[in-house]
């Protein structure tokens, strides 16, 4: 009964003694289970363990069947919404994954030999003659290699492992471009267009590019949008199509990547609703525009609380007020939503003025 | 050189000496066992001893989920296109027909629609990863809350640690792979994760999506990870886990004959391979029952990823929840100075506190045994009661967990109970720092109470039920001592120590040095270990026994039970004492 608490010691043993008030009274006896003293207790196990077995050979067969009677793609809603193929194979899989599951540890429960065995432990430690032998032999490669009497050599080997480590790195720099001024721009900015786009723009005869509904591109009038209204809308231009093959300009990942950046919402209130000066300055008719982006870490916002013209992004409920320069009202996102300068092109459809000016979405740190 | 005595004829009587034809099994072993020496390895492997206890069977179920996963994965992959290219959907799920969408999403579909069982393998994949990485988490909290940890399995502690980081990365690579507008929102918020890195994160952003967001190289990148790199790097450590398991062999409960020294219970062959196996099928099935009724990821409800929408109620799936309500209670603290911005708001949630409360966990043992200074190996287990603060840290753990998932839900909750969503996330900015410690002193002051009742029952026996009136009108309840072999097992754990000061100078008068390091460890000592109950001595336990032998001399003129207790046998009886069946 120590007091103290000795290290490991090698002698063979864990030095661990347990205080001990009471002397350890053993393994108990062992007792025998029914199936071992009753052959009858014993025959009916063994026919429930052959039963669970022979359970699993009529699961395969029912699973074989109904892989050759049901069809995918018929009806997916079947059955709880969950399919009949799919139901009926993973029940019949069940069954046979089951059945043999139970069957061999029925057996193992019932009929295998239940007594319990003891082994005695070893410490983790080796013997301190292995250590004593590891330390020389490690001695002896360290003065035969010469490692410790040769640091240039030493030295030189570590300088090129260490040079060799960094050429993976350098070899990853092309996963991908520098992000250069990429994301300080949208497509709402006509200087960043491809020259596909530059060219369908010449057929179009405008200087301004007009905010369109999203999903389907039709031009916004004011009188289109009603008095708490939200649309969700994009740049005319990812609606493009080539004049003459009627393919879109914009599509494939060049369009997510534009909608990931240029997505907007257009939200009308009253115009005396309106309580910043810049929000009343860059709205037109009430009409207000905001990226849709969330300055949080981009999700797309799109929850409207009509009578306050709060907007609410439904990933991490940071709140905007559109009333109010997209003023964070509640949430972790720190910044106001990014807020897109609007104007009535010649033909009365609604139209940005310029791009965003300053960086949509997320934050990132040379921002400023 | 041992003689094969089976080619020696073994009679000399009438019949003509042959020599034993040998088994083709026999036959087939040996040749083995002549290059690989199997025989050897039989010998110190198969007779193994695992003891038994339901609690040894967590890390098992995460294990067979893995083999599940494999298994399920390799069927998905013959049919999934990890690719981001644009193509017109003309698959069997009519109500997306037409619309453009990634291969990837399209080939899911065509695994969920067109390839029979293709759907039931989809569900008990992400199933399977559900059960694995929660499987982890209570392996982990059962290896912590009884100590198992501690010497010589402190190796394996790390291991398993980095086993549960690397199975959630796989599962989040997993669920991003269809590329629908579930997955491509979570993609989305590690994009902006990632860009809140200081002075590198538009750089890593833009290598890792090749591009800008989304690019069209993310679902290859996260492809191969999912299916080789991770996988490859899990396997691995599975395999060190087990190897370092066989090699220290399991911890065992304490019991009669079960001490620090021995391992008590079923050899490897052939009961415990027949269990082990056998659990493989049934988690097997189980997964497969799952993947039949219970409907998981439907991809084709939301529809292909385009980063301009979102859906209401957007969930990650459940082991990425606490990272989730973190991003959602961090208030908007953005720093602007000298031309940066730092993402407070987005760095402390996303990048500093997970591994944080990762990293205090998984640093508790090693805290521990610098204050406890212990360097002892430790095979059996503690009782979570017997180390109270430890226990107490991992309720007060799991509180934190629990919160940040219920604020990971916040809409749910919001919608579902009608309550303020604002006020929800106020509450939950408080209750993160309020309520854990709570529960951590309620838990500590538990495990003691438990303790103390744990030396009642050895020093004054357990309660019988039996209420006893004295000649004197006077009414006790008649307690009787517990079985030997209960009391040894309540026994058969250590005292703690606490650790002093040994001295504040030297012995020439100097301020020892390291003595205020020491001062901190004397007194978290004191913290963590002082109030524990320590079991009793052999004198107290002799005292306690001589005091309900009087006792017993008090009620010995009743020689047969109380009225109305003629049938009590079976609470007076033991169970440890007397089994239920006699041979």
């Amino acid at each position: 009964m120590s007091d103290h608490l000795p290290e490991t010691t090698h002698d063979g043993h864990p030095p661990v003694v347990v205080d001990e008030p009471i002397p350890d009274p053993g393994l108990p006896a062992h007792e025998w289970r029914p199936t071992d003293v009753d052959p009858k207790a014993e025959r009916r196990a063994e026919r429930q363990v052959a039963g669970l077995f022979g359970l699993a050979v009529v699961g395969s067969i029912l699973f074989v069947v109904s892989y050759v009677v049901f069809q995918v793609g018929d009806d997916p809603d079947l059955i709880g919404n969950l399919g009949a193929s799919n139901v009926a194979l993973g029940l019949c899989l069940a069954l046979v994954l089951l059945a043999m599951g139970a069957g061999m540890i029925q057996w193992a429960r019932k009929l295998m030999g239940d007594q319990e065995i003891v082994e005695m432990r070893h410490p983790a430690a080796s013997s301190q003659e292995d250590r004593e032998a590891a330390v020389a032999i490690l001695q002896t490669g360290l003065e035969e290699s010469g490692l410790g009497r040769r640091p240039l050599i030493r030295n030189s080997l570590l300088a090129a492992g260490g040079v060799l480590g960094i050429l993976p790195i350098v070899m990853l720099a092309d996963l991908g471009p520098l992000p250069g001024d990429k994301l300080y721009h949208t497509i709402w900015d006509l200087d960043t267009w491809t020259p596909e786009m530059q060219a369908w723009w010449q057929t179009q005869n405008r200087t301004l590019q007009r905010v369109v509904r999203d999903v389907v591109g039709t031009p916004i009038k004011v009188t289109d949008l009603e008095i708490g209204d939200l649309v969700n809308a994009e740049p005319e231009v990812i609606f493009a199509t080539d004049p003459e093959t009627k393919q879109p300009i914009v599509e494939g990942t060049d369009l997510l990547i534009a909608k990931s950046k240029a997505a907007v919402v257009l939200h009308r209130m009253v115009p005396s609703d309106i309580v910043s000066e810049q929000t009343l300055n860059w709205s037109v008719a009430g009409i207000v525009c905001y990226s849709k982006i969330c300055t949080h870490v981009g999700c797309p916002i799109s929850l409207n609380e009509r009578t306050t013209h709060h907007l609410l992004c439904p990933c991490h409920q940071s709140t905007f007020d559109l009333a109010d320069s997209g003023r964070v009202v509640f949430g972790p996102a720190a910044r106001p939503l990014p807020q897109l300068e609007l104007t009535v092109d010649d033909d009365g459809y609604l139209a940005a003025k310029q791009d965003f000016n300053e960086p949509v979405g997320p934050s990132f740190w040379e921002r400023g | 050189m041992s003689l094969d005595t089976s080619k020696i004829a073994d009679t000399n009587r009438d019949t003509p000496a042959t020599t034993k034809k040998p088994n083709k099994a026999g036959a087939v072993a040996g040749w083995a066992d002549d290059r690989l020496s199997l025989g050897t390895l039989t010998k110190v492997f198969a007779r193994k001893v695992f003891p038994d206890h339901w609690s040894f069977m967590l890390g098992e179920i995460a294990l067979w989920s893995f083999v599940v996963l494999l298994l399920t994965g390799t069927f998905l992959t013959f049919w999934f296109v990890p690719s981001m290219s644009e193509s017109t959907y003309e698959g069997s799920y009519t109500q997306l027909r037409g619309v453009p969408m990634s291969d990837a999403y399209a080939s899911t579909l065509h695994i969920s629609f067109d390839i029979r069982g293709g759907l039931l393998m989809r569900q008990m994949h992400h199933w399977a990863a559900m059960l694995f990485i929660a499987a982890m988490f209570v392996h982990l909290m059962r290896t912590f809350v009884t100590g198992a940890f501690r010497k010589p399995r402190e190796l394996n502690w790390i291991v398993g640690s980095m086993l549960l980081l690397l199975g959630i990365l796989e599962g989040f690579a997993g669920y991003s792979l269809p590329d629908d507008l579930l997955s491509g929102t979570g993609l989305r918020i590690a994009d902006g994760l990632i860009k809140a890195t200081p002075v590198v994160g538009t750089y890593m952003s833009f290598l890792i999506f090749g591009g800008e967001f989304p690019g069209d190289v993310i679902i290859p990148r996260l492809y191969i990870l999912h299916v080789l790199l991770i996988p490859g790097l899990i396997l691995a450590l599975i395999g060190l886990h087990m190897t370092l398991l066989v090699f220290h062999k399991h911890t065992q409960w304490a019991g009669p004959g079960r001490t620090e020294r021995n391992v008590v219970g079923f050899p490897m062959l052939p009961v415990y391979a027949a269990k082990a196996g056998g659990f493989f099928f049934m988690v097997f099935g189980v997964t497969a029952l799952m993947g039949a009724l219970l409907s998981i990821n439907p991809i084709w409800k939301y529809g292909p990823y385009d980063p301009s929408k979102v859906t209401a109620g957007s969930q990650p799936d459940w082991y990425m929840g606490i990272a989730e309500g973190l991003l959602r209670i961090m208030p908007n603290w953005e720093t602007h100075i000298w031309g940066v911005t730092i993402s407070w708001n987005v760095l402390i949630p996303g990048q500093i506190a997970p591994f944080l409360l990762f990293g205090m966990i998984i640093g508790w043992p090693f805290l521990e045994q610098w204050v406890t200074g212990d360097k002892r190996e430790h095979h059996l287990l503690q009782r979570p009661r017997n180390a109270p603060t430890r226990t107490a840290f991992l309720a007060a753990m799991v509180t934190v967990y629990g919160l940040l998932w219920a604020a990971g839900g916040n809409d749910i909750l919001a919608t579902h109970f009608h309550w303020s969503l604002n006020s929800i996330t106020y509450f939950m900015r408080a209750a993160i720092f309020i309520i854990p410690p709570i529960v951590f002193y309620i838990t500590r002051r538990w495990c003691i109470a438990l303790q103390r009742a744990d030396n009642d029952r050895l020093l004054h026996g357990y309660e019988t039920g039996i209420i006893m009136r004295s000649p004197e009108g006077g009414y006790t309840e008649r307690h009787l001592p517990i079985s030997e072999a209960s009391a040894y097992t309540l026994t058969a754990r250590q005292r703690d120590q606490i650790h002093e000061v040994e001295s504040e100078v030297d012995e020439n008068g100097v301020a020892a040095p390291g003595g205020r390091v020491d001062r901190v460890r004397a007194k978290l000592s004191r913290g963590m270990y002082a109030d524990n109950v320590q079991k009793p001595t052999a004198e107290e336990l002799e005292e306690a026994r001589h005091h309900a032998e009087h006792e017993h001399e008090l009620e010995s003129g009743l020689d047969h039970p109380a009225a109305g207790h003629e049938f009590d046998d079976h609470n007076l009886r033991d169970v440890d004492d007397i089994p239920l069946r006699h041979p």
